[in-house]
């Protein structure tokens, strides 16, 4: 088997060998070398985005799995897999990124043993142990399929409802944790994002963003994988997704409205240029887009609205754990290039090891199987041409 | 009864003796260029600011309700009875949410070392347990940090107002900020303006209340939320039971 040496796999060795350069001063030099977080910013980029943001990314395994198990959502069937496997693999890749941000990560598992049920982090820690774990056992049936192991996929079969429904309590609980670990800064933290309905806003961003998330990831492997897109099932989660960003953006204004910050957020500051960047993306943008009928029927008009409001979102966990904190502080923090590098490594780790997965394991249903499952009136010669060009740019 | 130091910024006179003493308490370097240092750091525990001719002292402020125990994931920081909040590296993990926590900026990390550890005045806790004075208390030339019970202490602090209320603000910084702490401070400035957080922005709210409000519902969520999650998972799939049962002509497409 040769390798061909296409722009994509160049890219992806040069971020890996940068990521690798950053890793080794992270581990020979310590935190100071390697990142520009201070006494004064001690959560830096891998907090706001390895760790916020990687865990909000990996949401769609939840919400997919609550719609299709709890309500029956048939359509979103042959999401699942790939979504459990994002959610599995994002998982694993933000254990990776907890073992670079913290500054004594051979003792992570002291987590295990000396716990505090008072802090919020321990919770979310021991939320995202057991909701990894069993991530694990609801990918675990790729892998025995893979190799005909019947008996152990029976097992799993058996407790199924039993993951699912842990998997969704423990998702809430951590997905809104997360956002309650600002709540002890009401002092330090901007009023534009800190709130006591914070753990809501969380939760509530994390569906959207796992609805959007699915949709970019079919679209994605779809592409790569040259298969047909199904659209019915995309226009699903659009629909979904258009009823999450209306609650998502509700409950923002409601939480502005009540403690009537309405009239500071449309007045010009630094917070607020971030704060309209922010809702411009995660809810303007997007809710605009799917409004429109042929948006929400076109594949590409799906993939772009999510992709902004991923961005959206993805900028909200940024402002609330970097931008909150610079008035507070009094500089801005910028990211050294080797923080941004070991990011963009666990990035690009992601996108493989998924690329892996779909090749080598039965994430995505067979063709055949996939066309006995769509509708008739499926209009596939469309789909089929959207993904053409889609690819082409 | 929980033990306390009081910082009276009206009688320092600057000297740097208490940033020398805590250093050689804790073993940390100190030297010309230390002392010239104006801001706390992992090597600096304590620190002795000048402002027209008017000094002023930072340090841990030992609250009576502390953020940093209360955050820390794996315990390693805890308040003592006897007023010391303390840190155990062994436990650390390394996060840093107490540095994040702390309304008073107070731990400071070891960012160049490999193996790092949170820094912050530890309040001398075997000299107190001990029975003995901090170590900056006792070297004090002039009385400006006292060391005491906080009761006796707090008692003081208002008698000084009392008798020289031109010299003094009329308050004692760490009475009631976030629930009390074991650190006084009098002073005839703002504490404010040596870059203390102010007492309205702070509030007189014990830092962990505001998680604790959230923290408290779990253990009454987990079960209600299971039962509900379950619950519909069990209907959503009788359901199909039953149209399965009904000869399942379309099996689970409708509802
Ligand atoms: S001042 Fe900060 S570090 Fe000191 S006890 Fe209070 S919360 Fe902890
Ligand atoms: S850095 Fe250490 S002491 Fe501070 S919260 Fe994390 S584990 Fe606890
Ligand atoms: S109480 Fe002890 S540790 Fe704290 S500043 Fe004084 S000497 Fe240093």
């Amino acid at each position: 088997m040769k390798i061909k040496l296409t722009f994509w796999r160049v890219v992806f060795l040069l971020i890996m060998a940068m990521g690798l350069y950053s890793t080794f001063v992270r581990y020979f030099y310590g935190l100071g070398a390697v990142s520009n977080m201070t006494d004064q910013f001690p959560w830096g980029l891998w907090i706001g985005f390895d760790c916020l943001c990687g865990v909000m990314l990996a949401a769609g395994g939840f919400c997919v799995i609550g719609a299709v198990y709890l309500f029956n959502v048939e359509r979103l069937h042959s999401v699942v897999r790939p979504a459990v496997l994002t959610a599995f693999l994002g998982y694993l890749l933000f254990i990776v990124g907890l073992l670079f941000d913290l500054g004594r990560p051979w003792y992570i598992w002291h987590q295990l043993i000396y716990m505090n049920p008072h802090s919020v982090m321990f919770e979310v820690g021991m939320c995202v142990i057991a909701y990894t774990t069993v991530l694990f056992f609801e990918f675990l049936p790729n892998v025995l399929e893979r190799f005909n192991l019947k008996t152990p996929i029976k097992w799993i079969n058996k407790i199924y409802a039993v993951l699912v429904v842990l998997g969704i309590l423990l998702s809430t609980l951590h997905q809104s944790s997360l956002g309650s670990l600002y709540l002890i800064m009401p002092s330090k933290l901007h009023p534009f994002w800190y709130t006591p309905a914070l753990p809501f806003l969380f939760f509530g961003s994390a569906i959207a963003v796992g609805l959007a998330m699915t949709i970019f990831e079919s679209t994605q492997s779809a592409k790569a994988l040259g298969r047909h897109l199904e659209l019915p099932v995309l226009v699903e989660l659009g629909g979904a997704l258009l009823v999450a960003l209306w609650v998502n953006a509700l409950l923002r204004f409601e939480d502005y409205v009540h403690r009537g910050m309405l009239g500071q957020i449309i007045k010009p500051s630094y917070e607020a240029y971030f704060l309209w960047l922010e809702l411009t993306l995660a809810f303007v943008i997007p809710i605009t887009m799917l409004s429109f009928k042929k948006v929400r029927l076109s594949p590409q008009g799906l993939y772009l609205a999510s992709v902004i409001s991923l961005l959206g979102f993805i900028t909200n966990r940024l402002n609330v754990s970097l931008t909150g904190f610079e008035t507070y502080v009094g500089h801005h923090y910028m990211p050294k290039w080797t923080e941004f590098s070991v990011t963009l490594m666990i990035i690009a780790m992601g996108f493989a090891l998924f690329g892996v997965a779909v090749k080598y394991l039965p994430i995505f249903p067979e063709e055949e199987r996939a066309v006995k499952r769509s509708l008739p009136s499926e209009p596939e010669p469309e789909v089929a041409t959207a993904v053409l060009s889609h690819a082409g740019d | 009864m929980s033990k306390a130091l009081l910082y009276d910024a009206t009688m320092c006179i600057g000297c740097k003796q208490c940033e020398a003493a805590c250093a050689q308490q804790n073993k940390l370097p100190y030297d010309d260029r230390v002392a010239a240092e104006s801001v706390q750091s992992e090597h600096k525990y304590t620190v002795v600011m000048t402002k027209d001719d008017k000094f002023m002292r930072r340090l841990c402020m030992h609250c009576e309700r502390p953020a940093c125990a209360s955050v820390c994931p794996v315990g390693a920081f805890h308040k003592t009875k006897e007023g010391p909040v303390v840190y155990d590296v062994w436990k650390c993990i390394g996060c840093r949410y107490c540095m994040v926590a702390c309304a008073f900026a107070q731990p400071k990390y070891e960012w160049g070392s490999l193996n790092p550890r949170v820094r912050k005045c530890i309040m001398c806790p075997d000299r107190v347990v001990a029975g003995k004075q901090t170590a900056c208390a006792e070297i004090c030339p002039t009385g400006a940090t006292k060391f005491g019970d906080r009761d006796d202490l707090i008692k003081e602090a208002q008698d000084r107002i009392r008798d020289n209320p031109s010299n003094y603000q009329p308050r004692i910084y760490g009475l009631h900020e976030v629930g009390g702490t074991c650190v006084l401070i009098l002073s005839g400035m703002n504490v404010e303006e040596y870059g203390y957080p102010a007492s309205a922005k702070i509030g007189d709210t014990p830092m962990p209340e505001y998680t604790g409000r959230v923290m408290e519902k779990i253990p009454d969520f987990i079960p209600v939320w299971s039962l509900v999650l379950g619950g519909i998972y069990w209907i959503s799939h009788r359901r199909e039971e039953v149209a399965a049962a009904e000869g399942g002509e379309k099996n689970g497409s409708k509802r």
